[in-house]
C-alpha cells in the first residue's frame, strides 16, 4: 500500500470517515470528465487505493463502503478504480414495445442512482403492505455503498430491423464480432439485447443490484446469462498493487489508467465526430469467459509459465527486466509470449482498458476446475482495439493451450446519466 | 382459554347461557327450550325460529321434515363453512353447534344434499364485530369456493376412469388418463395442499418423501406406467387408494378456508409451482406431461384474478392491464405446445429444448410479478 499513500492524503480531507458523504465518490469522478480533473489532479487513482480516516491511518478504498456518484458525463464502472467483486448480466428485451424498453430504461435509471447511493429500491425492503412482496429484496439492508456501480450498455441485437426503430443509429463500430481461430463460443452464454456490469467491493452488494434489476426487467426483459466474478485481474490504478489472475500471475499492469484522462479520451471514451452522436462520451465493451485449463497449466514447469506470458512470476517484471514496471522489451520475449502479441506495439497501437474478473463456477462434471477470467475490456472504438489484438493472440499466443474462449458479447456503451431527470440511453431514444 | 370465553358470553347473555358453555353437548337438552335456534328443514323450506342471536357458543336443533336427506350449513358470507351437519335423514333430529363471532351469516339447508341450498341470513351481535368486507370481495370468494367445489366434482370421474384403467391394468389406457385425471387438482393446488395430510398422500414426488413415508399417489403410478411400464398388484393397491385420497378431498374442499387474500396469493403460488416444478420438468419426469399441468395453474390463477378482478381493477388499473397482458401472452406461449386449442394434448415436455423452456420460463416470470401484487390491490 506504500505507493498509494501520496494520493491518499491528497484526497482525503473531506472524506474523513465518510461512508455516506459523496465526498470521497466525488473524488471517483475525477476520471470522468476535464472538469473534476482539473480540481483534483491524482486523486481519483490513489482515493481508492487508499482514503484517509480521522485517525490518519490510510484505508483501503475497498474497506471505506463508500458511494461512487452515479450521475456524471460518463457512465461510473469503467475508468473507475476496478472494484473486488462483479455480477455482469446480459439480458433479452422480451417486448417489442418501444415505448415498454424506454420506460424500463428509466425505471433502471431510477433503481441504479438509489442502489449505487447505498439505498433500497422503490419503498425498500420492509414495512410495506403485509399482503404485498416489498419491493426490495433486503440482502443489502445494513450493508455500505461498496462502490458499487452499474454500467449499462446496449447489444447490436438491439438494433436489428423490425425490433425499436434503432437500425439507423446501429454505430458501424458495434460490430458483429468474428468468430476466432479456437473460440468455443456457447450461443446461450454470448450476446445479449443489454448489458448491466455490477462491480462492488461487497459481493452481495453486486448481486442485489443485477436481481433487483431483474426483478424489475420481468415482462419486459429477461436475464439471458449472467456471470460472477470474484477476483479483479486488472486494475485501473497502476500505482496499486497489480492483482494475479487464476494462473498465478499479475495481470493488467500497463493497463489504462483511470486517471489518465487524455488516455482515456484517447483509447476509451468515444469522441463527437466518431460518427455516433448519441454514444458520445460512452465506450464499446467486449465481454469474454475465457475459461482456463487449470489442471493442465498447474502442471507446467516454470519456465515454460513464465515463456508463455513473457514475465516472471513473482515480481512480474518483463523478460529480461529487474522491475514490474519496467519498460518491456518486446523481442527479448518468445516471438508467442502473450504480452508481447498483446502490446501495443504489436498491434499497431491498439489499446484496451481491460476490467476483467477471474471466475470460478465450481467445477466441471469431470471434476476439473470451471475457472478463468471473465475478461471485460472497454475501447473507443472495437476495430482499433479488441479486434486486432485478439486477431494477433488467437492466432499466434502461447497461452491458447492453457484457454478456451466460451463466451462472446459486445455492447455499445452510452456515455454518463447526467441528472436525476436525464436516463440510461436517452440520447439513443430521442 | 375458557375464562376468557365464559366472560364474553356472560357481557353477551345470561347466566342462564353458561350451560351452553360448560357443556355443550351433555346438556343441549336442557337448554334447548331457550337457548337454541330451531332450524326446521324441509324439502322446499329452512326456516329458523330467530335470525339474529348473540355471538359466542351457539346451538342449533336441526329438525328434517321433509322427505330428502339433508344437510345444514352455517356460512360465512363468502360461503366458508363454519359449521356444518350431513346425512339428516327425513324425520330425524340432529344438533350443529358452533363458536360464533358477531357478523353476517347465512344458514343453508341443502335438501338431497344438492346445490348451494335454501338460504337464510342471520346476524350474530355482540363480541368483537368482524371487520366489514366489500360485497364484491365475498361475492368473488363465494364464487372462487364453487369453482374449487366443481373442481373437485369434475375430477372424480377423470380419475375413475385413470384408476379403472389401472384396476384393469391397461398400461395404455392408464397414461392416456394420467394427465386429466390432475387437471382439477392442478387448477385448485394451494387449496388442495391446504389439506396438509391430502396432498402427501396423491401429489408428492419421490423426492419430496420424508424418511419412512411410504410412496403413494399419482406420481408413484407415474413412475410405475412410464418407467416401468407395468401394473402389478401393488399398484392396483395404489389405484384404489388414490381414488380413496381423492373423494376424500372432494368431501372436504368446501371448508378450506378461503379470503380475497388467500384467493391472491392462491394465484400467485399456482405460478411459482409452474417456476419451481413445470418449468424445469420436475414435475412429470416420467410422463412429461408437465404442460398440462402447466396449463392447469395458469387456469386456476386466472379464475382467481377474474374473481378479484372487479375490485383490483378498481384499486390499482394499470396492474389490471398488466395482468391481463400477461395471462393472454402465456396462454399464447402455451397454445404454441398443442394443435388444437380445446384439448389438453400438449407436446411431450422433453421435447421442448433448452431455448424454449428459457422462453416459457421468462412468460411465467412475467406473469408471476405482477401476479404476486394482486394480493395487496384487494387487500387496500
Amino acid at each position: 500500500m506504500s505507493d498509494t499513500t501520496d494520493a491518499g492524503v491528497g484526497t482525503t480531507t473531506d472524506a474523513a470517515g465518510g461512508t455516506t458523504s459523496s465526498a470521497p465518490s466525488r473524488r471517483s469522478l475525477l476520471g470522468w470528465g476535464g472538469a473534476g480533473l482539473a480540481l483534483g489532479a491524482a486523486a481519483a487513482g490513489g482515493a481508492v487505493a487508499a482514503v484517509r480516516g480521522d485517525g490518519g491511518d490510510a484505508v483501503p478504498a475497498a474497506d471505506t463502503g463508500a458511494a461512487v456518484p452515479f450521475y456524471g458525463a460518463h457512465q461510473a464502472g469503467i475508468a473507475t478504480a476496478v472494484q473486488d467483486r462483479l455480477h455482469f448480466a446480459a439480458f433479452d428485451v422480451t417486448t417489442k414495445d418501444r415505448g415498454e424498453l424506454v420506460k424500463l430504461l428509466k425505471d433502471w435509471t431510477a433503481a441504479a442512482a438509489r442502489m449505487t447511493a447505498g439505498q433500497t429500491v422503490g419503498e425498500g425492503a420492509y414495512g410495506g403492505l403485509a399482503e404485498a412482496p416489498p419491493d426490495d429484496t433486503g440482502e443489502a439492508l445494513g450493508l455500505k455503498p461498496s462502490r458499487l456501480t452499474l454500467t449499462i450498455g446496449f447489444g447490436p441485437s438491439l438494433f436489428a430491423k423490425g425490433r425499436f426503430g434503432l437500425e439507423g443509429k446501429r454505430p458501424e463500430a458495434l460490430v458483429d464480432i468474428e468468430k476466432f481461430p479456437h473460440d468455443n463460443l456457447d450461443p446461450a452464454r454470448s450476446d445479449g439485447d443489454l448489458c448491466v456490469q455490477a462491480c462492488a467491493d461487497d459481493p452481495q452488494v453486486a448481486v442485489h443490484a443485477i436481481r433487483n434489476l431483474a426483478r424489475i426487467a420481468m415482462g419486459r426483459a429477461a436475464v439471458r446469462w449472467s456471470q460472477l466474478g470474484f477476483g479483479k485481474t486488472s486494475s485501473t490504478t497502476p500505482e496499486a498493487q497489480t492483482p494475479r489472475n487464476m494462473m498465478g500471475f499479475k495481470d493488467g499492469t500497463r493497463n489504462v489508467s483511470g486517471t489518465d484522462a487524455a488516455a482515456l479520451d484517447k483509447h476509451v471514451w468515444v469522441g463527437d465526430k466518431d460518427g455516433s452522436p448519441w454514444l458520445t462520451g460512452g465506450s464499446y465493451l467486449v465481454a469474454r469467459r475465457i475459461r482456463m485449463h487449470i489442471e493442465a497449466w498447474d502442471r507446467t514447469g516454470l519456465q515454460e509459465q513464465e515463456d508463455v506470458f513473457g514475465r516472471d512470476k513473482g515480481e512480474g517484471a518483463p523478460v529480461g527486466k529487474a522491475k514490474e514496471r519496467d519498460e518491456p522489451f518486446l523481442k527479448a520475449m518468445k516471438p508467442d509470449a502473450h504480452v508481447r502479441l498483446a502490446h501495443p506495439d504489436s498491434n499497431s497501437g491498439a489499446t484496451i482498458l481491460r476490467r476483467g474478473y477471474s471466475f470460478t463456477d465450481g467445477t466441471d462434471g469431470l471434476g476439473r476446475l470451471d475457472a478463468g477470467l471473465f475478461f471485460l475490456a472497454y475501447q473507443r472504438d472495437v476495430r482499433k482495439g479488441f479486434l486486432p489484438v485478439q486477431r494477433n493472440l488467437a492466432r499466434n499466443d502461447a497461452l491458447n493451450e492453457y484457454i478456451q474462449h466460451v463466451s462472446s458479447a459486445i455492447f455499445a456503451v452510452p456515455p454518463g446519466v447526467r441528472d436525476k431527470d436525464d436516463w440510461w440511453g436517452r440520447a439513443l431514444f430521442s | 382459554m375458557r375464562a376468557v370465553r365464559l366472560s364474553v358470553v356472560t357481557a353477551a347473555t345470561t347466566v342462564a347461557a353458561l350451560a351452553a358453555v360448560t357443556g355443550c353437548s351433555s346438556k343441549s337438552d336442557s337448554k334447548s327450550a331457550d337457548g337454541a335456534i330451531q332450524v326446521t328443514a324441509s324439502d322446499d323450506a329452512c326456516k329458523l325460529s330467530k335470525t339474529e342471536f348473540a355471538a359466542g357458543h351457539v346451538q342449533f336443533s336441526i329438525e328434517n321434515k321433509g322427505s330428502k336427506i339433508t344437510e345444514v350449513y352455517l356460512l360465512f358470507p363468502d360461503d366458508r363453512i363454519v359449521a356444518e351437519r350431513e346425512n339428516i335423514g327425513p324425520g330425524t333430529k340432529q344438533n350443529l353447534t358452533a363458536e360464533v363471532k358477531a357478523g353476517s351469516y347465512e344458514v343453508a339447508c341443502k335438501p338431497g344434499m344438492k346445490g348451494s341450498g335454501i338460504r337464510q341470513k342471520v346476524t350474530v351481535t355482540g363480541g368483537g364485530q368482524t371487520p366489514k368486507r366489500d360485497p364484491k370481495l365475498d361475492a368473488a370468494v363465494a364464487a372462487y369456493r364453487t369453482y374449487v367445489q366443481q373442481q373437485a366434482d369434475d375430477t372424480l370421474p377423470k380419475l375413475k376412469t385413470f384408476t379403472d384403467a389401472i384396476a384393469a391394468g391397461d398400461v395404455e389406457g392408464a397414461k392416456n388418463a394420467y394427465a386429466p385425471s390432475r387437471i382439477g387438482w392442478e387448477r385448485t393446488e394451494p387449496v388442495a395442499e391446504s389439506f396438509g395430510d391430502i396432498d402427501p398422500k396423491t401429489d408428492v414426488r419421490e423426492d419430496g418423501l420424508e424418511k419412512g413415508q411410504t410412496w403413494t399417489g399419482w406420481h408413484r403410478l407415474e413412475k410405475a406406467l412410464w418407467k416401468d411400464g407395468k401394473i402389478g398388484d401393488e399398484e392396483k393397491k395404489l389405484g384404489v387408494q388414490l381414488s380413496t385420497d381423492i373423494a376424500d378431498w372432494q368431501k372436504r374442499v368446501g371448508t378450506a378456508e378461503i379470503t380475497p387474500t388467500s384467493m391472491a396469493n392462491g394465484a400467485k403460488e399456482l405460478l411459482d409451482e409452474v417456476a419451481r416444478n413445470k418449468i424445469t420438468g420436475e414435475e412429470e419426469r416420467y410422463s412429461h406431461t408437465d404442460l398440462v399441468d402447466f396449463k392447469a395453474n395458469v387456469e386456476g390463477a386466472q379464475k382467481a384474478y377474474e374473481l378479484l378482478k372487479p375490485v383490483a381493477a378498481k384499486n390499482d388499473p394499470a396492474l389490471a392491464t398488466e395482468l391481463d397482458k400477461q395471462f393472454a401472452a402465456i396462454e399464447a406461449q402455451l397454445d404454441k405446445y398443442r394443435a388444437d386449442k380445446n384439448s389438453y394434448d400438449f407436446t411431450s415436455y422433453d421435447k421442448v429444448g433448452e431455448s424454449d423452456r428459457k422462453q416459457l420460463s421468462d412468460g411465467v416470470n412475467a406473469l408471476g410479478e405482477p401476479l404476486s401484487k394482486l394480493a395487496a390491490a384487494v387487500a387496500k
